[in-house]
């Protein structure tokens, strides 16, 4: 069985901070998980990713699961315990893009898609997921 | 009734349609937008790592730009109107962050210190919906010329008009204000399951797939519903519900179409206006021949 590890404290205590949630509060009730459009993309249920944080396992950083996540807030919306799951997604990806990790890269896109998309999408993209 | 309006971005370019009809529509109801004279990105998503202070000098720059307008006389009081549910979601969380944390608000005044005074707090942030609903429902129908009698509208809120719980412009879990709006255009309004689901967002740049089959997912309960159109209030819905459906038929090809436009479009329909301010010729699929259909245009 997984149980808490001293030394995992720092990470913990790291996402903690960033993301200002009351991570220890989940109950794994899997809320979050079964509101979110985004699930069949991902690796981890974001129930799981907040059960790692709260373990301290640094894995959730390599979970494909932050990145996917849309900030819909849809599992804010539905937490019973008041924690706002997407700002706990944003403060792993956080950790990930100040280490200046590029998620997408814009010379990806063609000359079409640049033309056709709204710049919205391209700017809240890589807010998202550029350093 | 003079009021700042702030565009942003996408309002200028791909969803032309939004911001001509809401003009139009405005100016049928005595309100006359007003744009301020310069303005910025308003940063599109909220900065929500909890030491991140820089993003939020963009969004609040903008405010600024309206406490000057005011000072200025251009406009009646230090109210914002915003159209895009993501400027109306940054601009909104960032005034209140400013207002809340005295260590922050004081971190993003001394970055202002190039503007003649930094940002003072004063500004209250507003979708047009919100505004709409403040004028009185009754002053929308009053206004109406040509009913939209028949015609069977879903309401599409997504995600940031309404969350996180507490910053929206309705209740989180059941919304009203677009249904209210649509019944004093005379609508026939559609109730569907998935009107507060979101729809990719800005995946849809490198997760097109994904995103395409979401909006199916909304427009196909939107169809079993029984609407005959989707109204939005946010351009990148508008994009991942209309334009995407291309992408929809590649992996469902018995979809068909189903019309996605502005609110603000049906409004100026019901208000008797132009091709100008209805601007529907902008729209992917084409909602006219529907519109025809209904006698509606």
């Amino acid at each position: 069985m997984l149980s808490f590890k001293p030394e995992n404290r720092a990470f913990r205590d790291k996402v903690k901070e960033l993301s200002g949630e009351k991570i220890d509060l989940c109950f794994q009730c899997g809320a979050c998980s079964s509101g979110c459009p985004m699930t069949q993309e991902m690796d981890y249920l974001p129930s799981k990713v907040i059960r790692m944080t709260q373990l301290g396992l640094e894995e959730a950083l390599d979970s494909k699961t932050i990145w996917v996540c849309t900030t819909c807030f849809n599992c804010e919306v539905r937490c019973p315990r008041g924690i706002d799951i997407a700002n706990v997604m944003e403060a792993l990806r956080t950790m990930v893009l100040r280490k200046k990790y590029n998620r997408v890269n814009l010379e990806d896109l063609t000359a079409e898609e640049l033309r056709e998309l709204p710049q919205i999408a391209i700017v809240s993209n890589q807010r998202k997921l550029t350093a | 009734m003079k009021v700042a309006y702030y565009p942003g971005c996408t309002l200028k370019t791909t969803a032309k349609n939004f911001e001509a009809s809401t003009l139009a529509s405005a100016k049928e109801l005595g309100i006359d937008l007003v744009e301020p004279g310069r303005w910025n990105c308003c940063g599109t998503v909220h900065a929500l790592a909890k030491d991140d202070v820089m993003h939020h000098i963009a969004p609040l720059r903008n405010l600024l730009r309206v406490e000057e307008m005011k000072a200025e006389g251009k406009v009646d009081d230090k109210k914002v109107v915003t159209l895009c549910a993501m400027c109306y979601n940054t601009l909104k969380r960032s005034n209140q962050v400013f207002k809340d944390d005295a260590d922050k608000r004081k971190k993003v005044q001394e970055n202002m210190e190039n503007e003649a005074a930094p940002y003072g707090g004063s500004v209250e942030v507003l979708h047009l919906l919100e505004l709409l609903r403040e004028q009185g429902w009754d002053k929308v129908s009053g206004r109406v010329t040509k009913p939209l009698k028949g015609l069977k509208v879903a309401p599409y809120y997504g995600c940031l008009l309404l969350r996180p719980r507490g910053t929206g412009l309705d209740d989180a879990d059941n919304p009203t204000i677009m249904e209210d709006l649509l019944k004093a255009l005379g609508a026939e309004v559609v109730d569907f399951p998935y009107k507060l689901k979101c729809c990719g967002s800005y995946h849809t740049v490198q997760m097109k797939e994904a995103v395409a089959d979401l909006s199916y997912r909304i427009l196909d309960q939107a169809k079993r519903a029984g609407a005959d159109i989707v109204a939005t209030a946010c351009p990148l819905c508008e994009y991942n519900l209309g334009p995407r459906q291309a992408e929809i038929r590649k992996h469902y090809p018995s979809f068909g179409a189903l019309p996605v436009v502005y609110f603000t479009q049906l409004m100026a329909l019901a208000f008797g206006l132009g091709d100008e301010s209805t601007a529907f010729g902008a729209n992917t699929p084409d909602p006219r021949p529907l519109l025809k259909e209904r006698g509606l245009i």
